[in-house]
């Protein structure tokens, strides 16, 4: 009986989703990318797919440094606003209000063009070994990006702390845990899950903020598709290509988290 | 040349001559803080115009979700899904360029001289556009969440679907929607600060040019944050009386739960 239904679930499914009117609509959408493959053009592709590739690989290797840094440090921000002492909670309160309430443009300028104009000043910088880094821009980009990313899920780890129930980390006090391990083995991986499906639009939304560090001379994709423009005169072709590849690695990254998301325990707390 | 006043301006700036930071950020020509505050009015004009229009785009976009005929809903459903996955920086090129030639090339063909689009105008256009995909979904949500035999009973009554929409459908979405929209908000106000690509004069253009000048680069994004900041928690400051003030009459958040 149940399989049948689910059967016939199955078939109804897909036939709802291929209803007439869908058809056409794919026919047209197929049209348009049809006569935009022969109509617009295209021929400086050869040249440039090389540099693209780079910088798309630039693009997912800010995107994943960003993201792994930033969790790493939103973990003490939202400790420290769920459990710790004033002194501990307020500053990191008024960190991640900063963080949220300014553009990552600003942040971004602040660190590269006020920071960096800064730095040359010091004798002690210059002749220092982090000199060759603090010289280039990319190291400003991963860290205004980092600091974003981590403003915005301290706050969401805050509430992820504050959810895990009380009942789970006595239970683990009365087994004797230490605080460390009662931190490594029970709070932390249930407040992992329960900030999992915000993690997931956290980080499309850091891939739709990596084209800023284009602003600040980084090559990434962005950057490429600017080259195409200005060296092309071309305005829509780099444009939708550049959108079209950012659509594709949001659907990969979406799918990955909703795997992710599916092996882990539904009953939590 | 330059760089060797720069170094001074910093030196100025880092020894907290507070009299070198007061002529720097004073209102009056010689200083930029009129140009940053005249940036902010604009930035305030757009994100307010752009809100609005994303809100007209959204409650449409829900409606057509929620009631609308297959095709509209698939448009719509392209329309959301499109725009929140592709970068802001992205569309509001794409949009603008493509808008602007877009309107240029229907007043060619009609016989009219070609203009120039203002960025203001542009800029309203580009970022409520963005708006409205993500206020669609916020206004679905919040439809969604009306109680429906609100809904039934209004139908019952014979109301048109104007003024179900004015009285009933609207009313009881707003403190569901209010949480979703307010942030919104808030992101529209940080947004306006990309329109600086495509060279529109909002406050963080004009920082960046107030800083190209001065050499002071650190005094005046630390300003232009402050401002945004400033900004963003007199939001938080009404959002929450407006969300109360929706809320009257219901049962406060912490007794519902």
């Amino acid at each position: 009986m149940a399989g049948e239904a689910t059967i016939i679930n199955a078939a109804a499914r897909t036939s709802l989703w291929l209803q007439p009117h869908r058809v056409v609509l794919i026919l047209i959408a197929l049209a348009l990318a049809v006569s935009a493959v022969f109509f617009m053009r295209w021929d400086w592709l050869p040249q440039y797919w090389e540099m693209g590739l780079v910088g798309i690989w630039r693009s997912l290797w800010i995107l994943a440094v960003t993201c792994a840094l930033g969790f790493l440090f939103a973990v003490p921000l939202g400790l420290a606003q769920a459990t710790g002492s004033f002194w501990f909670a307020a500053p990191a309160k008024t960190f991640c209000t900063i963080i949220r309430g300014t553009p990552l443009l600003i942040q971004l300028w602040l660190l590269y063009y006020g920071l960096g104009s800064l730095f040359p000043q010091y004798p002690w910088i210059r002749d220092s070994w982090m000199w060759p880094y603090l010289r280039q821009a990319w190291p400003y980009g991963v860290l205004a990006l980092t600091l974003s990313f981590a403003g915005y899920e301290g706050e969401v780890m805050r509430g992820a702390f504050a959810g895990v129930p009380k009942g789970q980390l006595e239970a683990a006090r009365a087994f004797g845990m230490s605080r460390w391990k009662i931190f490594r083995r029970i709070w932390l991986p249930q407040a992992f899950y329960r900030a999992l499906p915000t993690l997931t639009g956290e980080t499309v939304l850091q891939l739709k903020s990596t084209p800023l560090v284009a602003t600040i001379s980084v090559i990434d994709i962005f950057a490429v598709s600017s080259k195409v423009r200005q060296d092309t005169y071309l305005t829509y072709e780099p444009l939708l290509l550049l959108a079209l590849i950012y659509m594709a690695i949001t659907g990969i990254l979406v799918l990955a988290f909703s795997r992710i998301e599916a092996r882990i325990p539904v009953k939590i707390g | 040349m330059s760089n060797n006043s720069g170094a001074k301006l910093i030196d100025a700036f880092l020894s907290a001559s507070a009299a070198g930071i007061i002529e720097l950020l004073s209102p009056v020509p010689p200083g930029w803080g009129g140009n940053l505050l005249r940036g902010l009015l604009h930035s305030i004009e757009i994100a307010v115009g752009a809100t609005c229009l994303g809100l007209l785009i959204g409650t449409g976009g829900a409606y057509g979700k929620l009631y609308g005929g297959p095709v509209a809903r698939d448009l719509l459903a392209v329309y959301t899904t499109i725009v929140r996955a592709v970068p802001e920086l992205v569309l509001i090129l794409l949009l603008y360029y493509a808008g602007t030639d877009l309107i240029n090339q229907v007043l060619t063909a009609l016989g009219y001289q070609r203009i120039d689009v203002s960025g203001l105008v542009a800029g309203i256009a580009v970022l409520g556009f963005v708006q409205g995909a993500y206020s669609t979904e916020v206004i679905r949500g919040a439809i969604l969440a009306i109680p429906q035999g609100q809904i039934e009973a209004a139908r019952a009554y014979g109301m048109s679907p104007s003024l179900l929409l004015r009285r009933i459908t609207l009313p009881a979405m707003l403190p569901f929607a209010i949480p979703g929209l307010a942030n919104l908000w808030l992101i529209a106000t940080k947004d306006t600060a990309l329109l600086a690509v495509v060279g529109f004069n909002e406050l963080a253009l004009e920082t960046r040019q107030a800083a190209g000048v001065t050499k002071a680069y650190f005094l005046f994004y630390v300003a232009a944050g402050a401002l945004y900041l400033l900004l963003s928690l007199f939001s938080n400051l009404i959002i929450g009386r407006v969300e109360a003030w929706s809320r009257r009459g219901m049962p406060s958040l912490k007794e519902a739960r």
